[in-house]
């Protein structure tokens, strides 16, 4: 088996309590390992834990239990700060408040600029990185005037200079129209199939994570359901009491299995859903 | 609406003017200005007045902007005229009441206003040729020196940058905010100055709240890009200071040792 380059290991969080409130655990021994190029999506309604565990991956927050190793390297110790960072790149839900600069190109420079990269290597990043997003030709454009589908392609840009191994995307589609979802899926998803980088999709979108190799339900600061989108999607029953929706083309057929008919669970697409159906029809 | 507003008012274009290092653009906007605040002689004023104007045609921005960036100054304008022209000690021309207009008063007068307005308007060229973020660098390039003395300059820098990449999207919110509380039947347009600026506070709070969640946002997601401060820092466009960059501080330098000697190269000449 190829080695994790993402370990979590029986993680444990608890915000610090505020006052008058009983401080819960947001996180209670979560472990998951992500082997090296994986596309894994966790999935989870509001407050099931998947945003903190994202802020553990690149030592935003530290556990309080339990151990988080990015490609070996403890997140607890305070020297590997900016190696982890570089190694794993961190997308937000908002464009607005990631973007620094007011050219683009200067943005996309940000992170190389820090690492203290040479001018002509930057230079090299920019280009290829903006290449990579579909976003070459506005380079000289004001980050402000773009659409938000733009925005967020130019903040993975930005993140995808640091040259990482590791992409994760905390909800990076949740403030943006169809169109923009559209494009920056797809965006990471070539990532993901063409560079070979590791993608951990932080969404509540089941089609989104249905694109994914592997999905992760997490519930109530536990990892609830674990498997490849087919295995996760049919087990519907659990997927509802988790107050999350399974995709449409899944949730039509249940509802056909429920009424007596005797069919399939296994439909991702729409096209795939047709062709279910239609076979049934033929028998 | 308010998502048109220029940036600091800047022309974007290719003139030589736009081109120059930012740096050598700004050491000769005080080159300019201490020339002129040397000089005391009409030639002195002419010739500023004529290197401007040279400027101007080259940068291919309408005089008509140059005049609009006066505006905002005419009352200035007029009270160092008005002020000038009064207590000019001198030979009296015209007397009223207990004023003594003078001679020398006029003339003090007219080359107030003149330096003041060819002040403005070197200072207007400067930031309709230069984008904010480039004078932005300029001013940490040429701080520099002052890190030695523990002065952020890094910093100040980085401000500056945020600022300028957040006033656009505050004003959308702000626009925002205000279609909110307009659809609720706020009034922002009528009433006395206190209910206008009581009309404000509403608009205000949630605008400061967000701002506050941004920079948060803003600040994770910065670290997130490895940013630590300046140290070790690079940067993508490194200030080069070409062969003309350098001419064109010369040339300044030359120009500011002219104007100061206008008046007796112009004694000689004539």
């Amino acid at each position: 088996m190829e080695k994790a380059i993402v370990s979590a290991e029986n993680v444990t969080y608890t915000y610090p309590a505020e006052e008058g409130k009983q401080n819960h655990a947001a996180l209670h021994d979560v472990t998951i390992s992500v082997k090296q190029g994986e596309f894994v999506a966790v999935l989870g309604h509001n407050g099931s834990g998947k945003s903190t565990f994202a802020k553990h991956l690149n030592a935003i927050l530290l556990p309080s239990g339990g151990a988080v190793y990015i490609d070996g390297m403890d997140t607890r110790e305070e020297g590997l700060l900016l190696a982890i960072r570089e190694k794993c790149g961190m997308v937000f839900q908002n464009p607005d408040n990631q973007i620094v600069a007011t050219v683009v190109e200067e943005d996309v420079a940000f992170a190389p600029e820090n690492m203290g990269v040479a001018p002509e290597e930057i230079r090299r990043r920019v280009d290829a990185c903006l290449e990579t997003v579909g976003m070459g030709e506005y380079k000289r454009h004001a980050p402000h005037l773009l659409s938000g589908g733009q925005k967020q392609r130019i903040a993975i840009a930005g993140v995808l200079a640091m040259e990482p191994s590791i992409l994760v995307m905390d909800e990076p589609t949740a403030m943006l129209d169809p169109a923009g979802r559209r494009e920056v899926m797809q965006t990471v998803a070539r990532l993901n199939r063409e560079k070979g980088i590791t993608v951990i999709l932080i969404t509540h979108h089941m089609d989104e994570a249905a694109m994914a190799g592997r999905i992760i339900v997490m519930h109530e600061g536990e990892v609830a359901l674990e498997g490849t989108p087919r295995e996760v999607f049919a087990r519907v029953e659990e997927i509802r009491r988790l107050s999350l929706l399974p995709p449409q083309t899944v949730d039509l057929l249940w509802h056909l299995r429920a009424q007596g008919f005797d069919l399939p669970l296994e439909a991702l697409s729409v096209e795939e859903c047709a062709d279910v159906l239609e076979a049934f029809l033929k028998k | 609406m308010l998502k048109d507003i220029t940036l600091g008012q800047f022309f974007p274009g290719s003139s030589l003017l736009h081109r120059l290092d930012p740096r050598a653009k700004l050491v000769a906007v005080v080159l300019f200005v201490v020339s002129l605040f040397i000089s005391s002689s009409f030639w002195g004023y002419a010739l500023c007045f004529l290197f401007l104007a040279w400027c101007v045609h080259i940068s291919r921005i309408s005089p008509k902007m140059i005049l609009k960036s006066l505006r905002p100054l005419v009352i200035i304008l007029i009270f160092t005229g008005v002020l000038n022209m009064l207590y000019t000690p001198g030979e009296a021309i015209f007397h009223f009441w207990i004023f003594n207009i003078t001679k020398e008063g006029i003339f003090n007068a007219a080359f107030m206003i003149f330096r003041i307005v060819l002040l403005i308007a070197a200072t207007s060229m400067l930031t309709y040729t230069t984008s904010p973020i480039a004078l932005t660098d300029a001013l940490e390039r040429l701080l520099g020196p002052l890190k030695k003395l523990h002065v952020p300059v890094h910093e100040f820098a980085m401000m500056m940058t945020i600022a300028l990449r957040f006033i656009p999207t505050l004003i959308e919110e702000t626009d925002k905010i205000m279609s909110a509380q307009k659809a609720r039947g706020a009034d922002f347009d009528s009433g006395s100055l206190i209910d206008r600026a009581k009309a404000l506070v509403p608009i205000l709070v949630p605008l400061f709240v967000s701002a506050f969640r941004r920079a948060d946002e803003l600040a994770t997601a910065m670290e997130c890009r490895l940013y630590h401060g300046g140290e070790g820092r690079t940067r993508l466009n490194t200030l080069v200071m070409a062969p003309r960059d350098w001419g064109a501080l010369a040339f300044m330098a030359a120009f500011c040792l002219l104007v100061m000697n206008a008046q007796r190269i112009a004694a000689v000449v004539l």
